[in-house]
C-alpha cells in the first residue's frame, strides 16, 4: 500500500511534468474562471470536493487544483463502440465540473462523436490527427463493448469502413491510459449477455494493456470525472480492485452505505411494491435488491447532481456495475437467494425483527460479498 | 459524371450511421443510401428471460430516449398479461415521459442539430450590442442574450479559436454558404448552445426525481411505479415543479425564440425547404393528462392529405429486409418476425475522397429493417405527431401551429420541410412542457384519496400471451411486441422510430424517409456535405434504437451459436 506521502510526491512530479508541456489554451484556467464569475474560493471548494470524492486527504486539494489548471495538456479521445450513448449522456449531465467548463477548460477533447461538430471524412481526420500528434500522451476513453464475432463486422465506423475491433486496437497502441467507461466497455454489458450473438467483449479482452474499468450502466458522472482528474493529477491509474475498478469509487458495497440498511438490520422489508413498507422506505432486499453483491458508490454519490438513485426511488439495485450481472443477477425482482446460490435469502425471509437473525444476515451477506471481493485486500 | 459522397460517421447523433449519396455535375443529389453500421442483438438476448426483466433490458436499447423503451417494454408486458395499472402510476409515467421530452429535445436542437444552423466562426465577428438588440426581436425577454452575456461568450470562443485548438468545434463545415444567420444571430444561438448544456442537466434531474436516475431510470415495473415515497413527498413534488419552471423558461425564451429566428433567416434557403419526399405520417395517442385524456392524437396521414386522417391499425405494420443484413422471404408482422443476420461486405469504389469501401445498393447494406404501413414508407416523429393532432382538430395543437405560422409568416406548406420538422419538434416540446402541468395537477388531486401505485401481475405458465404497446418516444412512434410462453419471453420485437425513418429501400424499390429526403438536395461542396447533415439531423437519428432487432424464431437458445465465418 502506497503511503499518502509517496503519492503526494508523485502528484507533484506529474504536475511539474505537465507544466513543461505546451499549454493549449492561451489563458490560464484562473482567468477563465474569473470571466465566468467563479471565484478562487469557489474553485478551491470544488477542488476539496473532488479530493473527498477520490478518498484523498484534504491536503491533496491543492494538487487537484493544480492538476485542473494544467488539464488542457491532456488530450482526450473518446470512442463509441457497441453501446447506447448512455455513458455520454451521463457525462454531459455532470456537475463537477460542469460540461461546458469540461469541454473548454479542463481537458482537450479531441474526438467525441456525440459532441463534435465535424462529421464523416473530416471527423475521421480529427481522430487520426489526434492519435499521431499526441502519441503516447492521450487519454483514451471507450464507451461500449467490442463486437468480435463475424470478424468484428457487427460494427464498422468511418469512411474507411474499419471495424470497431480494428479502431480500438489502433487507438489503444499509443494511449497513455485507457478508460473503459461503463459496463459495456468494461465487461461487455447487455450485448454480451447470453447468448451474446455478436461476440461482444469488454475492451480489456482485445488489447494487452491495463484498462481502468468504470462499471455502471451508466457510471455515475462523478466516477467518470473523478477518474479523469485522477489521471491528470498523477499520470497513472488509481488503485484498482480485482475487476480493475478504482477503489475510491468501487471499494464498498452498495449495501454497506445504503440509506435503507438500518431496516435490513432490523428485519424490516418491503414485501410488495407500493405497500405500506414501501411508503415507509423499508429494505428492498426481498424484492430483489442486489446491493449486497454490488460494489459502487451509488448511495453516497447518487445520480444527477445527487437527485436520487434507484433504491431511493423504491427499486432494488440490479447490480449494474458487476461483470455479467445481466445473467448472474437476473431475474431482478427476486432475491438471488431464491436460486439457492447461498443461504442469505432463507435467512432474511425468516428473521423478522429477531436480533439473532439480523446478525446471521450480516454474516451471510459478508460471506457472499467475499466471493466478489477476494482480491480487495491485495 | 456522377460522384459518390460517403459520410461516416454521422456525428452528433446516438449510435453509428453512414450516409452515402451520389451527386450529378451540379452537385445535386440523385441517389441516397442510409446504413446503420452496428448491430447488437438485444431481442435474442431477451428470449427465455422473465417478462418482469424486459423493461430494464430493452431500456438499454438506447441511453438517450432511455425511458421510452423502458416504459414501452413494460407496457407491452402489461398489455399481454392484462394488467391494469393504478391512475397514479399512469400520471407518474406521464410526468417522467414529459421530463424526458423536455430534456431530449433541448439536447437535440442545441447540442446535436444546432451546429448545422449556427456558424460558430461567424459568431466571432458579431457586435454583441447589436446582437442583444437582435435577440429582442424574437422574444420580449431573451435568456442569456444580454450584451454582457454575449460579449463573454464571444471572448471565450475567440480565445479558443486563437489557440488553434478548437476541440469539439474543429474541422467542421464552417463558412458554408447555406449558413444563413448573421454574425449577431450566430452569437445569440451560440450563447444558447452553452446555456442549454446547463439547462439539460436540470431537465435530466426532473426525470431522476421519480425515476431514480437518468439515463436508465429504475422505478417502473410491470404493474406500476415504485417511487411511491417520492410521489407522497410534498418536497419532492415541489422540486419537480421548480425544475419544470426553470427548464420551461428556457424552452420559451430561448428554444422557441431561436426557431422563430431560424425561420426568418432560413425561410428562403433552398436546402432547408426540401427534405420531405415521403409525405406519409404516423403517430400514436400519448401523454396522459387526466384520466383517459391525451395531449396528442393517434392517426395516419397519407400523401400529405391533412383532410383525411385514418385510425392507426397495428396489424398494418410489417418489416421488410430486402436490403437489410437479415434473411427473410417476405415482409413480416412484428408478432411473427424473424431476424437472421446476413452480413455482406462493402464494395470498393471511387468516391470524392478516393477509393473507399462503400454500400452495396444492389444487395444488402444496413442493419436497419424497413417498416411499412399498409405497404407504404412513412415518417414518424414530432412532425408526424403535430400534423396528426392538427388534422384531428386538437385545439391545443391547432393553436400552437397557427400561432407559429402567424409569427413567422410562413405558409402551412413550410411544415413539410427540414425547417418544418425542426420547428415541429419545438412546438411539440412547448406543448408537452405546458400540458404536463395538467398531469401534475391530476396526480396531486388523485393522491388526496388514492395512494396506490402498483397492481401485482399474475402469469399463468400454462398460458400463452401476446401483447404490444405503442408510445411516442422523442423521435416518434415506438412499438414493442411480445409473445410469452411458459411464463418466459418466447419472442420479442421492437419497431422503433429511427427504423421507420432510416430503413433502406424495400422490395418495391421504395426509399424510406432519410433516403428520400436527400434526393434533389444541392451541395455547395460534396467534400463538405453540411446540407446532408442538416436534413438528417432534423430527424434526430437514434441508431442504437434502430438496430436492436433480432429474433431467431424457433431456435433453442441453449444451442444457439454464431459462426464467425458463416456470414
Amino acid at each position: 500500500m502506497e503511503t499518502h506521502e509517496a503519492l503526494y510526491q508523485q502528484g507533484l512530479a506529474r504536475i511539474e511534468q505537465l507544466r513543461k508541456q505546451k499549454p493549449r489554451h492561451s489563458e490560464t484556467l484562473q482567468q477563465k474562471l474569473e470571466q465566468n464569475g467563479i471565484t478562487r474560493r469557489d474553485f478551491m471548494k470544488w477542488s476539496a470536493s473532488v479530493t473527498a470524492m477520490l478518498a484523498l486527504p484534504l491536503p491533496f486539494s491543492t494538487l487537484v487544483a493544480e492538476a485542473a489548471e494544467l488539464a488542457d495538456r491532456v488530450p482526450l479521445v473518446w470512442l463509441h463502440m457497441a453501446e447506447c450513448t448512455g455513458c455520454t449522456e451521463s457525462l454531459i449531465r455532470t456537475t463537477t465540473p460542469n460540461i461546458s467548463t469540461l469541454i473548454f477548460d479542463y481537458v482537450s477533447l479531441e474526438y467525441q462523436e456525440t459532441l463534435m461538430a465535424a462529421a464523416g471524412w473530416q471527423a475521421e481526420e480529427n481522430l487520426e490527427r489526434a492519435l499521431s500528434a499526441y502519441k503516447g500522451s492521450y487519454l483514451l476513453a471507450i464507451e461500449g463493448a467490442v463486437p468480435t464475432a463475424n470478424n468484428g463486422n457487427f460494427l464498422t465506423v468511418g469512411c474507411k469502413g474499419h471495424t470497431g475491433l480494428h479502431i480500438v486496437k489502433e487507438a489503444a497502441k499509443d494511449a497513455a491510459a485507457i478508460l473503459s467507461v461503463g459496463t459495456c466497455a468494461a465487461f461487455g454489458g447487455i450485448q454480451a449477455a447470453a447468448p451474446n450473438p455478436t461476440g461482444a467483449v469488454g475492451v480489456s479482452e482485445v488489447i494487452d494493456k491495463p484498462v481502468i474499468n468504470l462499471g455502471g450502466c451508466p457510471p455515475n458522472e462523478t466516477n467518470i470525472v473523478g477518474t479523469l482528474m485522477y489521471f491528470i493529477m498523477f499520470g497513472k491509474l488509481p488503485a484498482l480492485d480485482m475487476f480493475n475498478r478504482p477503489k475510491w469509487a468501487y471499494g464498498a458495497r452498495v449495501h454497506d452505505n445504503c440509506e435503507r440498511r438500518g431496516h435490513f438490520d432490523a428485519g424490516e422489508f418491503v414485501e410488495e411494491f407500493g405497500d405500506q413498507a414501501a411508503k415507509d422506505g423499508y429494505c428492498l432486499y426481498k424484492l430483489g435488491c442486489k446491493g449486497p453483491y454490488t460494489y459502487n458508490n451509488c448511495p453516497t454519490e447518487r445520480f444527477n447532481h445527487h437527485t436520487s438513485w434507484p433504491v431511493l426511488a423504491g427499486h432494488g439495485c440490479i447490480g449494474c456495475s458487476e461483470p455479467d450481472f445481466w445473467d448472474e443477477m437476473a431475474d431482478f425482482e427476486k432475491p438471488l437467494g431464491r436460486k439457492l446460490l447461498h443461504g442469505l435469502d432463507a435467512t432474511s425471509d425468516t428473521i423478522g425483527a429477531v436480533i439473532l437473525g439480523a446478525t446471521a444476515v450480516g454474516i451471510g451477506a459478508h460471506a457472499v460479498a467475499s466471493i466478489f471481493a477476494k482480491s480487495e485486500e491485495e | 459524371m456522377n460522384k459518390r459522397v460517403v459520410i461516416d460517421p454521422i456525428t452528433r447523433i446516438e449510435g453509428h450511421l453512414r450516409i452515402e449519396v451520389e451527386v450529378d455535375q451540379n452537385n445535386v443529389i440523385t441517389k441516397a443510401w442510409a446504413s446503420s453500421t452496428l448491430w447488437r442483438g438485444i431481442e435474442v438476448i431477451l428470449k427465455g428471460r422473465t417478462p418482469m426483466d424486459v423493461g430494464l433490458i430493452v431500456q438499454r436499447i438506447c441511453g438517450v430516449c432511455t425511458y421510452s423503451h423502458y416504459r414501452c417494454g413494460t407496457e407491452a408486458v402489461e398489455n399481454a398479461l392484462g394488467v391494469k395499472i393504478p391512475p397514479n402510476a399512469k400520471y407518474l409515467r406521464s410526468l417522467m415521459q414529459s421530463s424526458l421530452h423536455m430534456h431530449d429535445h433541448i439536447v437535440q436542437f442545441y447540442q446535436l442539430h444546432g451546429l448545422d444552423w449556427v456558424d460558430v466562426v461567424s459568431a466571432l465577428s458579431a457586435d454583441p450590442a447589436l446582437a442583444a438588440q437582435e435577440a429582442m426581436k424574437y422574444t420580449a425577454n431573451p435568456i442569456s442574450a444580454g450584451e454582457g452575456d454575449l460579449r463573454a461568450v464571444q471572448e471565450r470562443v475567440t480565445k479558443l479559436v486563437e489557440t488553434g485548438q478548437l476541440g469539439p468545434f474543429s474541422n467542421a463545415y464552417w463558412g458554408n454558404r447555406t449558413y444563413k444567420f448573421t454574425p449577431e444571430q450566430n452569437l445569440i444561438a451560440l450563447s444558447h448552445y452553452l446555456k442549454a448544456l446547463e439547462v439539460q442537466r436540470v431537465a435530466a434531474e426532473m426525470l431522476a426525481i421519480f425515476g431514480g436516475k437518468s439515463p436508465h431510470p429504475q422505478s417502473i415495473v410491470v404493474g406500476g411505479v415504485t417511487s411511491v415515497r417520492d410521489m407522497l413527498s410534498p418536497a419532492r413534488l415541489q422540486e419537480w415543479k421548480q425544475k419544470h419552471e426553470f427548464v420551461n423558461d428556457f424552452i420559451i425564451r430561448a428554444y422557441k425564440a431561436d426557431i422563430v429566428m431560424a425561420a426568418a433567416a432560413f425561410g428562403s434557403e433552398p436546402s432547408v425547404l426540401g427534405g420531405l419526399n415521403v409525405p406519409n405520417f404516423l403517430a400514436t395517442e400519448d401523454f396522459v393528462t387526466t384520466d383517459g385524456q391525451f395531449m396528442f392524437n393517434q392517426g395516419v396521414i397519407m400523401n400529405g392529405d391533412l383532410a383525411n386522417v385514418s385510425d392507426l391499425d397495428p396489424m398494418q405494420i410489417v418489416e421488410d429486409v430486402t436490403h437489410a443484413w437479415y434473411k427473410a422471404d417476405a415482409p413480416q408482422h412484428p408478432y411473427d418476425g424473424t431476424t437472421i443476420p446476413d452480413y455482406t461486405s462493402l464494395v470498393e469504389r471511387e468516391t470524392v475522397y478516393g477509393k473507399l469501401p462503400t454500400l452495396n445498393e444492389d444487395g444488402k447494406y444496413s442493419w436497419v429493417k424497413s417498416p411499412r404501413y399498409n405497404g407504404e414508407p412513412i415518417e414518424v416523429g414530432p412532425l408526424a405527431s403535430i400534423l396528426v393532432s392538427y388534422a384531428r382538430g386538437n385545439q391545443v395543437v391547432v393553436d400552437a401551429v397557427n400561432g407559429l405560422l402567424e409569427t413567422t409568416g410562413l405558409p402551412i406548406e413550410a411544415l413539410f420541410t427540414t425547417l418544418g420538422r425542426t420547428a415541429a419538434r419545438m412546438l411539440h416540446t412547448c406543448i408537452v412542457a405546458d400540458e404536463c402541468l395538467k398531469t401534475f395537477d391530476a396526480l396531486i388531486t388523485n393522491i388526496q384519496s388514492d395512494e396506490s401505485t402498483y397492481t401485482k401481475p399474475e402469469i399463468d405458465p400454462n398460458k400463452e400471451y401476446l401483447g404490444h404497446a405503442m408510445i411516442e418516444a422523442p423521435r416518434g412512434m415506438l412499438s414493442h411486441w411480445i409473445r410469452i410462453k411458459n411464463g418466459l419471453v418466447e419472442n420479442y420485437q421492437a419497431v422503433v422510430p429511427t427504423t421507420w425513418n432510416a430503413g433502406p429501400v424495400d422490395e418495391l424499390g421504395q426509399m424510406g424517409p432519410y433516403e428520400a429526403s436527400l434526393i434533389g438536395l444541392q451541395l455547395e461542396d460534396p467534400t463538405k456535405p453540411l446540407e446532408v447533415l442538416r436534413v438528417i439531423h432534423s430527424f434526430d437519428p437514434c441508431m442504437a434504437c434502430a438496430v436492436h432487432v433480432m429474433d431467431y424464431k424457433g431456435q433453442n437458445l441453449g444451442e444457439f451459436k454464431i459462426d464467425p465465418n458463416g456470414f
